[in-house]
């Protein structure tokens, strides 16, 4: 690598001169226009791409990673244009190309793993046929043998029983197995240059690796150059050759991966390692940042098995799980199909003590979200008993329940649909207390302000709506509210996996913060096993169902004793980069 | 999807018999009621008591409302006051006519409607999409007897290019095996007859058509901007496809959705009716024999039609409802 890791690459500007140059940016700045004027998104990005090359570009959501990557491609949004620099693919600059001419390098010459692969299909064409589609029109293959073709590649991205699968509809295919057949759709025409964006976040960790491997191996069997984007420095660590590091449009630092996560030398790029959620235990130093001297000595963690085992008092247990199932039954299809039964969670038991942080993992399907509804009091166990503090869970009279869900309060994973959008903040914090007739309007205000105070939501803030915040924000809102009430127990279901890497290690801030000052007890299910080393004292691996195993973080993590978990904890990206540090 | 027809059409008993009531009730709640509208200057009390025990009203409300429910059963909607021909068959007799008209007016909307919400929406914000939005909200406001007015007078009246009236010339001497009259003079040969009718169908289908239009112009233009900001239709860009391609069967279907739904309400509400536009060009179809039903009090026929009208409106949805399944693969597992 000759690039040295500071900003803008000075190489020579005529074309690209090498023969195993397949892209070079040059100073490129991209503006999209608004209301308020030219906004810049990219600004003097430069950059080079070699034929089987993997070059990653990092960043944080807004950094213009996206928009760099769609420039690229001619796709920018309508109101985005190139204001400066140029884009050679080989020996063409795809900023003076007619739109024609990019219309034939797209397909054939550039290739696109897009990002969400609940959304980048066609929901109502058949997927084979969307495959074929792309053959066809670049000339590829005939109308007639396209199908063989695309069963072929979907053959070859490892979909199962593909020349069946091909004849499906999206919504028949699981998330691995669109984001599979969007891979096959990329590289359907051998392009040269491969844009893979967030090609596995939207997917489960297990998965993400599979679909990884794959893409890994196809690109280089194909030789194919990959510009890869992702907020995970993890992924970009474990497959690029080389990072590149964005901010707010800015390439702020690149270079050789190794030498970029090792030794960063820009001030975003160390905060960016600082946040990344690591395989170690990281929940001590953020108290320590927060300057909690009692978490150091152990008093926190006080209320683990660890106390437990050193002899000391008897847990407080808040909430005790015992061998709970829940059986949906699912209709079957056609007029005569019976309805069949399908066991979400199977047996399971477990206890919360208070003021301690379970966590529960799993891949989608292994029945955790349930779990957490049954707790929540939404769902009701098929078999089994719940109990909160000593009372049954669901068995009172409807008072009972009411008083419930007072003392159990859930944040849920998604912050842009959870929140109404035609309420201001305040009225989202304030309607749990309105429905539970908590004061007077000045009471209620006084309590608002003093929660959004809690989450560090400024008096501003509270008079905006929801799609005037970020996505951090719009959490901090959802917490503020969950905590309204002072519940005891706080359900966070994938509370900060919507979220980038710096956002989510503030929202894991916030709440080991608000957990020492109000005494909150968490149970945080998730398929992130990083952010439950974050965060929680006891953890669960469930699969189908079942508990698989059960331990302190530090146990479970160190040595887990089931083939699935090793599996979980094997499939987190970035331990490289762990093992790099 | 067979289920689905099954359960809808045993939907329909429900609806019909909750209609049967109210249209019951209403007649015998009217002032005056359907004796006093019989006999007019002729009313004496006398000759007032004589119908209604012949007509069965002097009996308690239940037990009439038994004899009519099963007249209703044996599809017997009664008798014209004015023409002493069955209901039924003056509804049968003029059902062609108004479906003829609707099927002109529809024609009209969507296939101006669906182009012109297209383009309106991939040229975004150019003239093209300034004067859809307003050609719609003209659309939308301008009362539809208004428009029939004028578009009668310029067009008929002044320019001479339409007939003003009726479906078919008085002085054209044609066959009317189906009573559809575009579609009897092609079956019959007669194609100046045919030409004729379907000249008359012009300017009410227009005026007819011009809300629907505007509707469904709206309804094109705010899902094609939605669907072209789709993900998988930057997708299929970035996958090479031609920009035919990429309009007909990606953005264009995807669109159609909602667009069919709306499309479904329309044909419901032309099918039941155009009592004004039928007015005014004195076409003989469902609305204006309505129209005049409603002025003449001819209590059998309103009750009678405004059944009929809502059985054929259900039908019509549950026709959309069905077409969804056709569209989007999606609903086919979930009807």
């Amino acid at each position: 690598m000759s690039e040295s890791p500071d900003k803008k690459t000075a190489e020579p500007t005529s074309g690209a001169s090498a023969d195993d140059v397949v892209l070079r940016v040059e100073d490129l700045s991209v503006d999209f226009r608004t209301e308020h004027g030219a906004a810049r998104a990219v600004a003097n990005a430069s950059l080079t791409v070699r034929r089987g090359q993997t070059v990653a570009i990092v960043g944080e959501s807004g950094s213009g990673k996206t928009t760099l990557a769609m420039a690229v491609l001619g796709l920018l949004a309508s109101n985005g244009s190139v204001a400066d620099g140029h884009i050679w693919f080989k020996d063409e600059d795809l900023g003076k190309v007619s739109p024609q001419r990019m219309a034939q390098l797209r397909g054939m010459e550039l290739g696109l793993v897009p990002q969400d692969p609940m959304t980048n299909l066609d929901p109502i064409m058949q997927i084979g046929r969307q495959i074929d589609a792309g053959l066809i029109d670049n000339g590829l293959r005939t109308r007639r043998d396209a199908r063989t073709r695309t069963v072929e590649l979907l053959d070859e991205v490892g979909l199962p029983e593909a020349r069946q699968r091909a004849s499906q509809f999206p919504h028949e295919f699981s998330g691995g197995m669109r984001q599979r057949a969007l891979i096959a759709m990329g590289l359907s025409g051998r392009p040269a240059l491969l844009v893979a964006d967030e090609p596995t976040s939207a997917l489960d960790v297990t998965v993400q690796r599979g679909i990884l491997d794959q893409l890994t191996a196809l690109t280089q069997d194909l030789g194919t150059a990959v510009l890869l984007i992702t907020h995970d420095l993890g992924l970009a660590a474990e497959r690029a050759d080389t990072v590149v590091v964005m901010y707010r449009g800015d390439i702020v630092e690149q270079g050789p991966a190794r030498q970029v996560l090792t030794a960063p030398q820009h001030e975003y790029t160390k905060r960016l390692m600082a946040a990344a959620p690591s395989l170690a235990s990281r929940r001590i130093e953020i108290a320590r940042e927060r300057g909690l001297d009692e978490v150091l000595d152990g008093s926190l963690l006080a209320h683990g098995e660890d106390a437990v085992a050193d002899g000391a008092t008897e847990p407080d247990v808040l909430v005790s799980v015992k061998e709970a199932s829940k059986v949906f039954s699912i209709r079957g299809r056609g007029l005569l199909s019976r309805s069949k039964d399908f066991t979400a969670v199977d047996g399971v038991s477990l206890d919360i003590p208070r003021g301690s942080t379970v966590a529960v993992v799993g891949e989608s399907g292994s029945g955790k979200s349930t779990l957490a509804r049954m707790i929540l009091d939404i769902e009701k166990p098929t078999s089994g008993s719940i109990t909160f503090d000593g009372n049954l869970v669901g068995a009172g009279n409807h008072r009972d329940q009411i008083a419930y869900r007072r003392r159990v309060q859930p944040v849920f994973q998604d912050p842009y649909s959870s929140l109404d959008p035609l309420y201001s903040v305040y009225r989202a914090i304030e309607e749990p207390l309105r429905a539970h007739d908590y004061g007077d309007a000045a009471a209620r205000r006084t309590r608002v302000e003093e929660l959004a105070d809690q989450v560090a939501l400024s008096k501003g803030q509270l008079q905006r709506f929801p799609s005037e915040l970020s996505g951090g924000q719009r959490q901090r809102v959802a917490i503020a509210r969950a905590l309204a009430l002072s519940p005891e127990l706080v359900v966070c279901d994938e509370a900060v996996s919507a979220l980038d890497v710096v956002v989510q290690a503030q929202i894991l801030q916030l709440l080991a913060g608000l957990q020492e000052d109000l005494g909150l007890t968490y149970l945080f299910i998730t398929h992130d096993l990083a952010v439950v080393r974050q965060i929680a004292d006891r953890v669960l691996v469930m699969q189908e169902g079942r508990v698989v195993e059960e331990g302190t973080v530090d146990s479970v993590f160190d040595s887990p004793s089931t083939a699935y978990t090793r599996a979980l904890l094997d499939a987190i990206p970035g331990k490289d980069l762990e093992l790099a540090l | 999807m067979l289920r689905l027809i099954v359960q809808r059409l045993l939907l329909l008993i429900p609806l019909l018999l909750g209609l049967s009531i109210l249209l019951f009730g209403w007649v015998r709640a009217l002032p005056g009621g359907p004796v006093q509208a019989m006999l007019g200057e002729r009313y004496t009390p006398e000759a007032a008591a004589e119908i209604e025990a012949q007509m069965g009203l002097d009996q308690p409300l239940p037990v009439q409302y038994g004899k009519y429910l099963l007249q209703l059963v044996q599809g017997d909607f009664g008798v014209s006051l004015q023409s002493g021909r069955p209901v039924l068959e003056e509804f049968l007799n003029r059902f062609p006519a108004t479906i003829e008209l609707t099927l002109v007016a529809l024609i009209f909307a969507i296939g101006i409607g669906i182009p012109l919400g297209y383009v309106a929406a991939r040229r975004s914000g150019s003239i093209v999409d300034h004067s859809a939005v307003v050609v719609s909200l003209i659309g939308v406001t301008v009362p539809v007897f208004f428009l029939a007015f004028i578009l009668k007078y310029l067009f008929a009246v002044e320019l001479g290019w339409f007939p003003t009236t009726g479906r078919q010339d008085v002085t054209m001497i044609a066959t009317h095996p189906t009573n559809f009259y575009v579609l009897d003079g092609l079956l019959t040969g007669e194609w100046d007859a045919a030409w004729d009718a379907l000249m008359h169908l012009v300017l009410p289908g227009i005026a007819l058509g011009t809300i629907p239009l505007a509707i469904v112009a709206r309804m094109t233009r705010a899902a094609v901007s939605e669907v072209q900001n789709a993900d998988y239709v930057r997708t299929a860009r970035a996958k090479g496809i031609k920009p035919a391609r990429l309009r007909n069967e990606h953005i264009l279907k995807n669109a159609m959705l909602p667009v069919v739904t709306t499309i479904g309400l329309q044909v419901g509400l032309l099918l039941s009716g155009a009592v004004l536009t039928e007015t005014v060009f004195a076409f003989s179809g469902i609305g204006s024999f309505l129209a005049d039903s409603v002025f003449a009090a001819d209590y059998p026929v309103m009750q009678g039609f405004v059944l009929l009208i809502a059985v054929v409106y259900a039908l019509v949805n549950l026709i959309v409802d069905v077409s969804y399944g056709l569209i989007d693969p999606r609903l086919r597992r979930q009807q």
